[in-house]
């Protein structure tokens, strides 16, 4: 029988106590435990990115964590991205993405925006070239990543305006 | 794609690791930053029965100044620390121009140094870099510390010359000497992906602005980091202009090198980019020598 571990994990702002196997992915904590199924599960071995998240601010593999790893630390996924405080408002990045055309069947774009989050931080002027080198651990079978990039310049764009 | 069931541990200090390891031996595997066993695992191409987490060994997750200039890099401290962290820019300006080639910012974040180096990936870049920069490791044990140097280390694919009960604690890279210049180049289908081929180069010039000293390694062309020695013999003594850098890449690719082929690249294939990319780090490497 696996073992099972306690561990306490806070969660887009909100603290969760469960107790888990050990061999639990961060991803399947995510979407099974805590029915936060925005977390998406592409090749579970490291290569597509849709199961990118936020730990403690930077963006990592949820798939290639696991939840026993989380204990103590501060995860953010694509639920916490919009605003409570503005009723659900869309983070510029979503909005940008939307009006850009920036996704078509949308099941890579959770990983892609949590990608985008500390990279605009980190270069919120980016040319071109460090957009297309940051989004190079997202695999986007739908765009040809042509509107991708052109999201996230207007994200910029905008975040800068009202910075 | 799930991991088979492990029995966890998460030790807080190195003491900790060292007796786990010893009374778990070739049942445990180390977990450092991760990003090569979980996939494995989820593969489960690797089914250990134990899995020590060192992510909470808080005591080796640093990066200090080393003597006379060098750099000491505890074991997991993370890859994107070499991206950033000043010291890296300041003492070990390969690794700064390297890591970027290291897959994706989001594998960086978590993946390791020791974790990178203890895997001993043919295909990685750090244990090339490791070679270039004539790196030493700190190796703890049962019966104390030793040192291995980066070029006994590598033995073999996925082999080191550690034993299952040791833990590589710190990586240790010397100053360069003056008149010194370094450069790595890479080819991959994908930014970030493993190369098909890659080189590193560090070369150092006596004051007739001669080759003193020179290492070139590859990475993806064997079963494990490969030291183009006859290419080093090539330029030693010489002015390492256009004509003696290419004689030399040439050595590197005809007899340094013996490269397999596979599905992503053919054995000739990987012979010409290691040729190629021989002549461009050797060619960056003297002409930042020259300027230091």
């Amino acid at each position: 029988m696996a073992e099972r571990i306690q561990i306490s994990v806070r969660v887009n702002h909100t603290l969760f106590e469960r107790e888990v196997e050990s061999q639990l992915l961060l991803s399947d904590f995510l979407r099974h435990e805590l029915e936060l199924t925005g977390t998406h599960v592409g090749c579970e071995h490291g290569v597509c990115g849709a199961c990118t998240v936020l730990l403690n601010g930077e963006a990592v593999r949820s798939c290639l964590m696991l939840a026993v790893q989380a204990d103590g630390q501060e995860i953010t996924t694509v639920e916490g991205m919009a605003s409570p405080a503005l009723a659900g408002a869309l983070h510029p990045l979503q909005a940008a993405f939307k009006e850009a055309h920036g996704l078509q069947c949308g099941f890579c774009t959770p990983g892609f925006l949590m990608t985008l989050i500390p990279f605009l931080k980190n270069h919120p002027d980016p040319t071109e070239a460090e957009i297309r080198q940051a989004l190079s651990g997202n695999i986007c079978r739908c765009t040809g990543y042509q509107n991708i990039v052109k999201a996230v310049q207007l994200a910029a764009k905008r975040m800068a305006q009202s910075a | 794609m799930k991991p088979a069931p492990f029995k966890y541990l998460a030790p807080a200090s190195v003491e900790e690791t060292l007796s786990m390891l010893t009374q778990y031996g070739y049942e445990a595997k180390l977990l450092a930053g991760g990003q090569s066993l979980i996939p494995t695992m989820n593969f489960r191409l690797a089914q250990p029965a134990v899995i020590i987490d060192l992510n909470r060994v808080s005591e080796l997750a640093y990066m200090r100044p080393g003597d006379s200039g060098g750099l000491c890099i505890g074991a997991m401290a993370r890859q994107r620390e070499g991206e950033y962290h000043p010291l890296f820019a300041e003492r070990a300006p390969l690794i700064r121009e390297t890591m970027p080639h290291v897959a994706h910012p989001q594998i960086r974040n978590r993946g390791t140094f020791g974790g990178s180096i203890a895997h001993a990936d043919p295909a990685a870049e750090l244990p090339a870099v490791m070679l270039a920069l004539n790196a030493g490791f700190k190796i703890r044990g049962r019966e104390g510390e030793r040192e291995i140097p980066a070029r006994d280390f590598f033995v073999g694919m996925f082999a080191t010359a550690m034993q299952p009960e040791e833990l590589l604690t710190e990586i240790l890279i010397p100053p360069l000497p003056p008149r010194s210049g370094w450069a790595f180049k890479e080819v991959a289908r994908r930014h970030g992906d493993y190369a098909l081929a890659g080189a590193a180069a560090v070369v150092s010039l006596n004051e007739q602005q001669r080759c003193r000293e020179a290492r070139l390694v590859f990475l993806s062309v064997g079963d494990g980091p490969v030291e183009a020695r006859g290419a080093v013999q090539a330029l030693a003594g010489e002015i390492p202009g256009e004509e003696v850098i290419r004689a030399a890449a040439e050595t590197a690719a005809a007899v340094d090198i013996d490269p397999g082929s596979d599905i992503h690249a053919s054995a000739e294939f990987r012979r010409h980019l290691a040729r190629v990319l021989a002549v461009q780090v050797l060619h960056q490497a003297y002409e930042r020598a020259r300027r230091a």
